[in-house]
């Protein structure tokens, strides 16, 4: 295995309390803090392989001193928060490489589950091996009867997913992710068919009630191989079994994406009616044809750290082409129209919204996550002009807006226009905007203009070992309200392969879960890796991940990162969207005084309740 | 006519300068997902067929049908039929002049679901605003077959209905239909005071009205 390779350099996490404020220049304080590390290199914390924990919530903090005390070892009671750190010290230990898992690990397991025919023991197993009943959660006595009462399901559509459940590949996969209704009844699994793993849901149903009958809701389960997430969303329970080696709060993070995505289909309050109304009620039935997008979600989220940094990308385009297209959407208006996207190559080109609704809210990044997903997910948008109703949760979850979708070069098919109304009469007018900005759109040639614009490569920085970046500038005053983006290079070589980019992007999924641990924060990792060197600084103002080849010394990286961010400043008019503009609609005596919110939809029109 | 058209525009307007008339025909397709209701509908709009993906909530299309003493500008409401979008889907066929209940003749569940979307209709059309018609489509789909001509011809015949088979696939029957729902609601509607409104080319008078237009899917009989 590849453990050998990683010497102490390679976990040198330092917390540099008191990072010096804003008003040293970066490069100073980059410096300092670099200088630091070589004095006082933290040693390994004490190894702690092979333990296995579980970690909940105690809302009621009541005196259920057992349940609270689930290690193993000779820790003491420790908080979730202890818990996760153990996590990561393993993690620092195996490298997060992808790499790391394939012949051995395999040849293990398939020897552990050589006895398993069935996805549902393969979870049981798995939690097995978590030694769960011996974390006074007593699983093992009472499992049985609670297992079997997932087992039994009714057949109802078929899914089109006919990946053997029993297979050992089905098991190896990196990633599943199973979403269940309170009652047990499966809803989506991301591989093999929801009704072959009935029995799976039913185990993970059996032990999220179990917890929660003793007033506690089950976080996590590690093991040795596996992190189980589990997430309870209303009615919904949604369950990650990773072997990415993730952080908890990294899984829980995607798991809520596809929370959102489901409720940007069907919104909140719709669920939890229908399941008040019906707790058994099969949620598959709503869902059916939209596997296709959630299994797009959760490949973009292992593959796009947008969704790591929870931050939108935007396509680099010079100021002045953004600028004029901006003006042209912010020209094509019609009452109730709240936002107005146009997006190129699955890219935000630019985000003009309505002044009352910025206002009050602004654009989420997570909901313009799930508008890119759902477009790039489907070839629905590429005939006709699209009319939908659409949920934003992180906007409102309840609500509605009314979408117009529609691409601006067919049959290319690249440039989307994407128009949110909260009136779910106004499609004409809606669709006449779209006439508008096609028409200025051809005056001024920004079709063939947009199609020359790229993504940059990390060669125009000008820093020899710089090898990519990402960089998230935070929300200060300066860019106020703005939406949260950051920028990247296109990944090249040697991360040009699909495996290379996976195992870069677990470089720095590593390196964000260091930086963003809820126990042991840090501002500066400089990480020594086997094959490249990574370096990540989490200031006031900005997050930034760099990967450096291997050699370069903290001298080099210093001077390198001190150029990037004077590079990315002169460029950050191409880089970002810049103050995006707003439009007033005329004066709507409709819209309520709060504004902004779809708050004209009436509650009784999107619920489903007519068809249960 | 100085002004440039809109670049997508298919159509010129000079229809706006013959005598023949425009007029605006709303029709709507229903039916399960998967029967090939996108599949007529690009067929419709533009005579060719392509792959498709389920319909997220309603595709729009257009067509223009020329008959002697008058012009369609059909807009076409593809609906998406899975169950989701089922509590919607009278947001798009409110106020349709022609309603296409579609079926899939190789799956006789999608013709046992037409005809509840039909008892939904009848709750809402007032006989003369609307022409109805039974699509079995997936016709090149015999071999398949699990629900006869026959049976399909004799449901329409019960229900006041028009009937026609088609393929989306190989376009057979899809534009003999399309003539045919224009003949008819030419017949039934388009004499009527009203029954259908006149279409105005919205480049010039609406660039400066954007508030204004108005939506003409609400001047029909059929109430919401
Ligand atoms: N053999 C055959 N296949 C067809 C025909 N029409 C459509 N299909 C296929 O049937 C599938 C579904 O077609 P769609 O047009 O997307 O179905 P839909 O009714 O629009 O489905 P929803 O949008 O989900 O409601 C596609 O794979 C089409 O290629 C046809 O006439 N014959
Ligand atoms: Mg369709």
């Amino acid at each position: 295995m590849e453990r050998a390779n990683h010497q102490e350099g390679e976990a040198q996490g330092v917390r540099i309390c008191d990072p010096p404020s804003e008003s040293n220049p970066p490069a100073d304080t980059l410096a300092t803090s670099l200088s630091l590390l070589g004095n006082h290199m933290f040693p390994d914390p004490v190894e702690r392989l092979g333990s296995t924990t579980v970690s909940r919530d105690d809302p009621a903090n009541s005196s259920d001193v057992t349940a609270e005390e689930p290690s193993v070892d000779a820790e003491p009671p420790s908080n979730q928060l202890m818990k996760l750190e153990t996590e990561d010290t393993e993690t620092s230990e195996s490298q997060p490489v992808v790499s790391a898992q394939p012949a051995d690990r395999g040849t293990e397991d398939a020897a552990a589950d050589n006895d398993q025919n069935d996805s549902g023991e393969f979870v049981v197993a798995m939690l097995a091996k978590a030694k769960l009943e011996e974390q006074g959660i007593g699983v093992k006595g009472r499992s049985s009867p609670l297992l079997e009462a997932g087992t039994q399901e009714s057949p109802t559509f078929t899914s089109h997913r006919d990946e053997d459940v029993t297979a050992d590949s089905w098991r190896q996969h990196r990633k599943h992710v199973f979403v269940l209704s309170e009652a047990g009844k499966p809803i989506y699994s991301r591989y093999g068919s929801e009704e072959a793993l009935s029995s799976t849901m039913g185990v993970m149903m059996a032990l999220v009630s179990f917890v929660q009958s003793s007033d506690n809701i089950i976080r996590s389960v590690y093991s040795e191989e596996h992190t189980v997430v589990f997430l309870q969303k209303g009615p919904l329970v949604l369950v990650c079994v990773s072997s990415s080696r993730q952080s908890e709060q990294q899984l829980r993070g995607e798991l809520m994406y596809v929370y959102y995505q489901i409720i940007s289909m069907l919104t909140q309050a719709s669920i939890s009616r229908i399941f008040e109304h019906k707790k058994n009620y099969d949620l598959r039935r709503l869902l059916a044809g939209s596997e296709k997008i959630l299994d797009g979600l959760l490949n973009l989220v292992d593959s796009d750290p947008s969704f790591l940094l929870a931050a939108v990308h935007c396509l680099p385009l010079a100021s002045s082409l953004r600028d004029s297209l901006s003006q042209i959407l912010q020209k094509a208006i019609t009452p109730n129209l709240v936002f107005s996207i146009l997006i190129a190559k699955n890219q935000l080109l630019t985000i003009v919204q309505e002044k009352t609704v910025i206002e009050d809210t602004r654009l989420e990044p997570a909901d313009v996550h799930l508008l890119l997903n759902l477009i790039g997910a489907s070839s629905a948008f590429q005939a006709g002009e699209i009319w939908t109703p659409i949920c934003l949760p992180l906007f409102n979850p309840d609500c509605y807006f009314y979408a117009y979708i529609s691409y601006l070069d067919p049959p290319d098919c690249t440039v989307c226009l994407l128009l949110l109304s909260t009136d779910k009469e106004a499609f004409y007018a809606v669709a006449e905007c779209k006439r508008k900005i096609e028409e200025a759109m051809e005056t001024q040639n920004s079709l063939s203009l947009i199609a020359k614009a790229q993504s940059y490569s990390v060669s125009q920085v000008g820093v020899s070992d710089l090898r990519h970046f990402m960089y998230k500038p935070f929300d200060v005053p300066d860019n106020y309200r703005q939406l949260t983006q950051f920028t990247s290079p296109e990944m090249e070589a040697p991360y040009g392969s699909e495996e290379e980019k996976m195992r870069l992007l677990d470089l720095y999924r590593y390196m964000h879960s260091r930086i963003h641990s809820t126990s042991r924060p840090l501002k500066l990792i400089y990480h020594v890796a086997e094959r490249e060197t990574l370096l990540a600084w989490v200031t006031s103002k900005f997050e930034l991940y760099t990967c450096f080849s291997p050699l370069v010394t903290k001298a080099c990286a210093i001077t390198a990162i001190t150029k990037l961010l004077r590079w990315i400043k002169k460029e950050e008019d191409r880089l970002f969207i810049r103050y995006p503009p707003k439009y007033s609609t005329t004066p709507n005596p409709s819209k309520s005084s709060r504004g902004g919110k779809s708050d004209q939809q009436d509650s009784t029109d999107n619920g489903f309740l007519s068809l249960l | 006519m100085g002004e440039s058209l809109p670049s997508g525009a298919q159509h010129h307007s000079d229809a706006l300068r013959k005598p023949v008339k425009t007029l605006r025909v709303k029709m709507a397709l229903l039916g399960s997902s998967g029967v090939g209701k996108s599949s007529l509908a690009i067929r419709f709009s533009k005579d060719q067929f392509s792959s498709t993906s389920p319909t997220v909530g309603c595709a729009y299309f257009t067509r223009m049908v020329h008959l002697s003493d008058v012009t369609f500008r059909f807009e076409i409401w593809d609906t998406a039929g899975q169950e989701k979008y089922h509590s919607i889907t009278p947001l798009y066929y409110r106020g349709a002049h022609a309603v296409l209940l579609v079926y899939d003749i190789s799956k006789r569940e999608t013709f046992v679901r037409a005809q509840v979307w039909l008892k939904e209709l009848e709750k809402q059309y007032i006989a003369g605003s609307t022409v109805i018609w039974l699509v079995g489509n997936k016709a090149d789909l015999d071999t398949d077959r699990q629900v006869s001509t026959r049976e399909g011809q004799s449901l329409a015949n019960e229900r006041g209905l028009f009937f026609m088979e088609t393929s989306a696939l190989s376009g057979d029957q899809v534009s003999e239909l399309l003539l045919a729902i224009a003949h008819r609601v030419n017949e039934c509607i388009g004499e009527q005071q009203g029954g259908l409104s006149e279409w105005q080319e919205p480049t010039l008078v609406d660039l400066r009205h954007p508030g204004r237009f108005n939506p003409f899917g609400y001047c029909c009989k059929v109430g919401p």
